[in-house]
């Protein structure tokens, strides 16, 4: 039982998350759906002038990406919890994070993915050039990776509560602020003729920082959360 | 004579000294208030730059200091909590995060009132705004989390974990609003008070220990409170004087 290697582990839990996703496919389209959604309104909301849309496309983008990630947060861990799946895997003899950091994982693939490869398709409802395109999906691709690990605290905080979702998003948002900013940041730098590299660095920072230390953090507030 | 600090750290002994507490803590408060705003505004000379206006920094000033500083003190005590179990600490954290977001609210609203005629706007994304209205989110996030788990335990811990990582993140949110500002915008009007007047120094030290005072003095009272409500089934609480009367 015990020979289960941490990668092997990882494996698993990513493939059934996947697999369980993958039957319900509406919930992943769903999410997708009301990021082009709200990506779509902002148009509509603030007039077409395509040099205001340029302007605003990285923050748009990112800010629906924000939402639109929050939306799937509690799902994350409510059907293992309310199935009783949940139980068992704290029961099991791995490593509780391992667990946790292969659902985060999954769920980046159902939630975070796909928002990435959308959005050079919204990008250029924008007017966005190619070189911001392709800076905004690299800033998404470090980011929401960041978004889905953070979450997870927050949706193990949460767990079985009354009016969760909200309350979700009052305590994930707060944190994700500098991942909005220096996302943003770095399509604002390529656009105005500057080196990205400092906003994507500190975005890969942040991310390291999180796989470090979020599954860690999650296993101890869903601890908290079934006891 | 050693005094057992572990005594005082069951609720039932606790409630009676925070109740000989208060007193020296509120009395004190209104007094250093009274002090230091008579000073603020009748001693301190008027600003050159900006006039009477900058008299609100005698409240503004302690408010966003205090309202930083709490959030640290409720955090270390949310995770005294968690790491040695003790009931108190966590009642302490929850006794205090209120007063913690009524600062920093008195901070963004005084602020507003004296960007309106230094800046002309009541409100700019200047980066020492922004991060104290995060910080306010943080304070809400922490009291809604507590008050939607209805077990006392499981909301302090949980309450106490949000509260740790968002001490982790403060230093992190603060950096990123800073660099957003600067990437944004060039700098705003700042106020270096490089050459502040003697009287204008004792007045902001005055009603920054009124402060001071004042929040020790209110989380005492509250924390007495949430003991009350948590240990009401307790034989010591059915015996208290003020319960029975």
């Amino acid at each position: 039982m015990n020979q289960l290697s941490i990668f092997k582990l990882l494996n698993l839990v990513i493939r059934r998350d996947l697999l369980l996703a993958m039957r319900r496919r509406a919930d992943v389209l769903t999410i997708l759906v009301f990021f082009v959604l709200v990506v779509s309104l902002f148009p509509l909301g603030v007039g077409p002038e395509m040099d205001m849309l340029r302007k605003m496309a990285a923050g748009v983008l990112w800010v629906a990406a924000l939402l639109a990630s929050m939306l799937s947060l509690g799902r994350l861990f409510s059907a293992d919890y309310l199935d009783g799946t949940l139980e068992q895997m704290m029961l099991a003899p791995q490593s509780l994070s391992v667990l946790v950091l292969g659902k985060m994982i999954a769920h980046w693939f159902v939630s975070g993915l796909p928002l990435v490869l959308m959005a050079p398709v919204l990008g250029l409802q924008f007017d966005m050039s190619v070189p911001a395109l392709l800076v905004l999906m690299l800033s998404l691709l470090l980011g929401t990776p960041i978004l889905s690990m953070l979450g997870a605290i927050g949706a193990a905080l949460t767990l079985g509560l009354r009016g969760g979702g909200v309350l979700l998003s009052l305590l994930v948002l707060p944190l994700c602020i500098p991942v909005l900013i220096f996302g943003s940041g770095a399509v604002e730098a390529v656009t105005s003729g500057l080196s990205v590299v400092s906003n994507l660095s500190l975005i890969g920072a942040l991310f390291v920082l999180c796989l470090v230390f979020t599954p860690w953090v999650t296993a101890q507030a869903l601890r908290i959360s079934m006891e | 004579m050693a005094i057992n600090w572990f005594k005082y750290s069951a609720p039932s002994t606790f409630y009676g000294l925070a109740g000989k507490m208060i007193p020296w803590f509120a009395i004190p408060s209104v007094v250093l208030f009274a002090v230091g705003l008579y000073i603020g505004f009748f001693v301190a000379p008027v600003d050159a730059v900006q006039g009477e206006a900058y008299r609100i920094i005698f409240i503004h000033v302690p408010a966003s200091i205090l309202s930083m500083f709490l959030y640290l003190v409720m955090a270390g005590y949310a995770a005294l909590g968690l790491i040695f179990n003790t009931r108190l600490s966590s009642m302490m954290a929850t006794a205090l995060a209120p007063t913690g977001a009524m600062f920093a609210f008195i901070s963004l609203w005084t602020g507003a009132l004296w960007g309106k005629p230094m800046w002309g706007a009541w409100w700019v994304w200047d980066a020492r705004l922004t991060s104290e209205l995060i910080l306010l989110f943080l304070y809400f996030g922490f009291i809604a989390l507590h008050a939607s788990i209805d077990d006392p335990r499981r909301a302090d811990r949980a309450a106490a974990l949000l509260a740790i990582v968002g001490s982790v993140n403060v230093p992190i949110i603060y950096f990123s609003v800073k660099w957003w500002n600067t990437l944004h915008q060039g700098s705003t009007i700042k106020f270096t008070g490089t050459s502040m007047h003697v009287a204008m120094q004792e007045a902001m030290f005055i009603t920054l220990l009124a402060c001071w005072f004042y929040a020790v003095a209110m989380a005492l009272i509250r924390v007495r409170s949430i003991i009350l409500e948590r240990e009401r089934n307790n034989l010591w609480v059915s015996e208290l004087k003020e319960v029975n009367s």
